[in-house]
Parts: C-alpha cells; sequence; structure tokens
C-alpha cells in the first residue's frame, strides 16, 4: 500500500482514461472547432443573442426551465415533507408510485402527455364531459410544460425526503416550544434545512430541462426550444456550426447552473442523483 | 383544526401528484390491449396490437438488449478500475479526472452526439454498426458505475481492509481480486443496474447515432408515436414498462436494503437520471 502501486494504478487508469479521449474530450475539440469553423467563424458563438430565431428559442427555452423547476420544488416539496412526517396505510405504495417514472426516457413522457392532453386524451374528455369543449394541449409549450413536470417530480420528491429524514426534529420541538407558529417553524426551520438539498436537486431540474429532447421530439409540434432547434439545424439545414455553437452553448449553461449549485451546496450527484 | 386541514391539504396534493404521475401509464397499458381505443375498453380487450408490435419491432428489442449487456460489461471493464485508482489515490489530480468522466452528465445528449458523429462518422464501418451507438451509451452512463463504486471504495473500512491485507503480504493484484473488488461489489451490482436501466431507455443521443440498421427500442418507440395507430404506440410502450420497470424495483429495493445494511456507504446511492 505505497507508491510502489503507482505504476500498477496508473495501468489501471488507462482503459477509462483512453476512452474519454477518443470518445469525449477529442469529440468535443472537433465539435468546438467546426463550430467555429462555419461561414461565420466564431461569431457563431454568439447566434444566440444576434440571430432573432435562437435568441427566442435560448428565451423560450430558459423560461421553460425556469417555470418547471419552481413549479417542481413547490410540488415535490410538499408531497415529499408530507411523505417524510406521516406513517399512513399505503404510504409505501404511494412512495413506490411517485418514484416509480424516475428512469423513463423522455420520449415515453412525451407520449405520457399525449394520453394526458392528446387529441384522445383523458382530460380533453373530462373538459367534454364537463360542456367546456375539448381541452388539447399536448402539442404545445404547455405539454412541454408538463412533460418536463412528470420527469422533474419524481427526482425532487427523492431529494426532499433524504433530506428531511436528516433534518433535527429537536430544533423544530424547541421552536414550538417558543412560540413559534408552524408557520414560522416552516420558514425558519424545515425550508432552511432542506435548502441545500433543493439547491442541488432545483439545479438538476432546470439542466435537464434546458437539455431535454426526447419529451419534445415525441410531441413533434413546431415548439421551438433550443434542443430541438439545434436538431433542425443539424437535420433539415445540415448547418453543422450552428447545431455544433448551440449545443455547446447550450452545455455551458447546464453545466453552468450545476456548476453553481454544487459550489452553494455540495456535490449534486451526492445530493441528488 | 388548523392542524387538520393543513394535513388534508397536503394530502390531496400529494394524491393528485401521485394521480398526474400513474393515469397516464395506466391509460397507456389499457390502450395497448383495448380493440379500438377511441370506442373505449367496450370494444374489447386484445393482444392483437402486442402481437403487431412483435411483428414490426422485435428486433428494436433484441438489440437494446444486445446494447444494454455490452454497456454493462464495458463500463464494468472502464468504470471499476478508474474508481478504484480515484479511491486510492484522492488529491487535486484525481478531483480532476472525476470532474472529466462526469461530465458528459452535465452536457445535453444531443451535443455529445453531434461531437462523436464529427469526428468518429468519417469511418464508415464504425459508424454503421451498433458499435456507435453502444459507444454513445458507454459515454453517457460510464459517470454513473464510476460514482457507484467510488462510493463504497471511498469507505474507509476499505481502506482498513485493503491494509490488513497489505500486512500480510497480500500483493496488489491479489488485494485487488480478493479484497476490493469481493467488498465493493454492492456498488458494483448496483452500478450494472443503473446502467442497464439506462441504456435500455436512452433515446437523445441514441437518436441521432443510429442508423436505419440499429433502431434500438426507444427509437422504435419514437417511430411508433410517429406513425403507428395509437393502440400500436401503447402496445409497444407496454412492452418497454414490462421490461425496465422489474429493473427499476430491484434498483429501489437495493438502494433500501444497503441504507439499512450498507456499513460501507458515505455518499447516498446514485440514482438513475436519464437525460431526457
Amino acid at each position: 500500500m505505497s507508491n510502489r502501486d503507482l505504476p500498477r494504478l496508473v495501468l489501471l487508469a488507462v482503459p477509462a482514461g483512453a476512452f474519454a479521449l477518443a470518445f469525449f474530450l477529442v469529440p468535443l475539440a472537433r465539435l468546438a472547432a467546426a463550430a467555429a469553423g462555419g461561414p461565420k467563424g466564431l461569431a457563431a458563438y454568439a447566434s444566440v443573442v444576434t440571430e432573432p430565431r435562437h435568441f427566442e428559442s435560448m428565451m423560450a427555452t430558459l423560461a421553460l426551465a425556469v417555470g418547471v423547476t419552481a413549479a417542481t420544488l413547490v410540488l415535490a416539496t410538499v408531497a415529499g415533507l408530507f411523505l417524510s412526517r406521516h406513517a399512513f396505510p399505503g404510504r409505501g405504495a404511494l412512495v413506490a408510485v411517485l418514484t416509480l417514472p424516475l428512469a423513463f426516457p423522455g420520449v415515453v413522457v412525451g407520449f405520457l402527455v399525449i394520453m394526458l392532453g392528446g387529441r384522445q386524451g383523458v382530460i380533453g374528455g373530462l373538459t367534454e364531459a364537463l360542456g367546456a369543449g375539448r381541452l388539447v394541449f399536448a402539442y404545445s409549450l404547455a405539454g412541454l410544460f408538463v412533460g418536463y413536470l412528470y420527469f422533474s417530480i419524481p427526482r425532487v420528491i427523492l431529494t426532499v425526503m433524504a433530506s428531511a429524514e436528516k433534518l433535527d426534529p429537536a430544533l423544530e420541538e424547541a421552536a414550538r416550544s417558543l412560540g413559534a407558529s408552524r408557520a414560522r417553524v416552516l420558514k425558519d426551520v424545515v425550508l432552511p434545512g432542506l435548502a441545500p438539498g433543493l439547491t442541488a436537486a432545483g439545479a438538476i431540474c432546470f439542466a435537464t430541462a434546458m437539455g431535454a429532447f426526447g419529451t419534445a421530439f415525441a410531441l413533434a409540434a413546431n415548439i421551438e426550444v433550443l434542443p430541438m432547434t439545434i436538431y433542425t439545424e443539424f437535420t433539415l439545414n445540415a448547418n453543422i456550426a450552428a447545431a455544433g455553437a448551440l449545443s455547446l452553448v447550450l452545455g455551458a449553461v447546464t453545466w453552468a447552473a450545476l456548476y453553481a449549485a454544487r459550489s452553494l451546496a455540495g456535490p449534486p450527484v451526492a445530493a441528488a442523483a | 383544526m388548523r392542524n387538520r386541514l393543513g394535513f388534508a391539504l397536503q394530502l390531496a396534493v400529494t394524491l393528485l401528484v401521485a394521480a398526474f404521475l400513474v393515469v397516464p401509464v395506466a391509460m397507456s397499458m389499457l390502450a395497448g390491449v383495448t380493440a379500438n381505443f377511441f370506442v373505449g375498453v367496450s370494444s374489447g380487450l386484445t393482444l392483437r396490437w402486442v402481437g403487431e408490435v412483435w411483428r414490426l419491432y422485435a428486433a428494436t428489442i433484441g438489440l437494446s438488449m444486445t446494447i444494454a449487456l455490452a454497456c454493462v460489461a464495458a463500463t464494468l471493464a472502464l468504470g471499476v478500475p478508474a474508481a478504484y485508482v480515484l479511491a486510492r489515490r484522492p488529491g487535486r489530480v484525481s478531483r480532476a479526472i472525476e470532474e472529466v468522466l462526469t461530465l458528459p452528465l452535465a452536457i445535453p445528449g444531443l451535443a455529445l452526439a453531434l461531437a462523436l458523429i464529427i469526428t468518429w462518422g468519417g469511418f464508415r464501418d464504425f459508424r454503421t454498426g451498433w458499435g456507435f451507438v453502444l459507444v454513445g451509451h458507454v459515454l453517457y452512463t460510464l459517470p454513473f458505475m464510476v460514482r457507484a463504486v467510488l462510493a463504497v471504495l471511498s469507505a474507509t473500512a476499505m481502506r482498513d481492509l485493503e491494509e490488513g491485507a497489505a500486512s500480510l503480504g497480500a500483493g496488489f493484484w491479489t488485494r485487488l481480486a480478493t479484497v476490493v473488488i469481493p467488498n465493493a461489489r454492492g456498488g458494483i451490482v448496483a452500478g450494472a443496474l443503473m446502467v442497464l436501466t439506462l441504456s435500455v431507455g436512452e433515446f437523445n443521443l441514441t437518436w441521432m447515432l443510429h442508423t436505419p440498421h440499429t433502431k434500438t427500442l426507444p427509437v422504435g418507440l419514437a417511430d411508433s408515436y410517429a406513425s403507428m395507430r395509437l393502440e400500436i404506440a401503447s402496445a409497444y410502450t407496454l412492452l418497454f414498462f414490462i421490461m425496465i420497470v422489474p429493473l427499476l424495483v430491484a434498483m429501489q429495493a437495493m438502494s433500501r436494503t444497503r441504507r439499512t445494511a450498507g456499513p460501507v456507504e458515505e455518499l447516498p446511492p446514485c440514482r438513475p437520471l436519464p437525460s431526457n
């Protein structure tokens, strides 16, 4: 167990290192070069600001990601806190139901949104039965919002439950015994205790919503979010420079969100993934 | 009184969220075995659509399984040694390597796929085989394997065990084979399950990397959503659920036993997060 092991350790690291070099680092560098090698040169990277279509797409994606993150944090905190605080028959089943969609791919989530809000969707059936006309929302930004909410909620609920279990109940009791109201305890004791977990989970939620592609693809509408714009640039317009530049800008945004959250709240994968 | 009201409100929100998550799944499962979904269940239940999916898409299911198993093998071969090295030599260099290895998680699948196509797309045989899809899957799942194994290996108990074995004269490879790997098997199995689940469901990279001859299950699903009637798309989704749900349940069960029994665990267990 000493430095004599070093050569052998280096040997063990070679396969993963070679893989990362050949299929990640070099390709990423090539992508960056290709993005700058188009007719616009380095200016391609600025297209999210200079090109109106890209700018609109970026703004729509940012708004969607922020909205989804906020809504998910609220709903998942209520449900997660409730589940970690109360024992009742069927609780285990409820937790299982709430966390099972965790690994559903985005494309399947898109189809589930069609089941809810598509032309034959259950919500449309309900609104029609209520005499309000058939509500069809799946193939729009609203459908995308619902889909992103669908795959984000399970992730955040798990984080909230894990964080809530680590809270010290004595702190809440102390606050209560000193006369703090329930709302006050929630605001001053419980939520600050959950904050690191919520920060990390929120960042993952935001990053996933920014980069999600499968859901928008399955809904197949003219929803201009950044991943769809990149896909269109690449496949329909064969504009590799624009697609490359946009995808690197998108990658930088998601990475920065995760990095910022980690500096604020500790490692994100450890806290929430 | 206010307490009861609060309880009822929270319960209502929780149940609504649960309904939101489960109703579309139940509906799509039902639609897959309904003769005519537009008419409703009264049109009768049938396995006709499942049979149709099998006729049209059996190859995608086979390829997805092949790629997922190959992906597990590759991430084991690459990830377990890498995790061991990172655990043995904590420090700035290791942190940087870990950062590079987990960076693919922070970058959207589309960007990774574009980068791979630009760099390797010219190698025709490689580009058109399923190995190209496999490379994408390994790139994206490797961080999960490394994290899962590293979590177990970073525990201090492992260090003591290895010190003990070393003081008894066990050499490097003996310790690795008889002490490190057997004691890390919890993390290795958890990582393998995660990689399997993620690979079976991977869409973002696969959609860009696949060719007409290398369609995986999720690619076939997207295809059926776009071009088939709702019943066939649903039956296909049903088959996907049948494949993926047992994996998810096994993973949840594992993370529970690890939480209660695990003596060597400092990081919480990683969970599979598709990039969607």
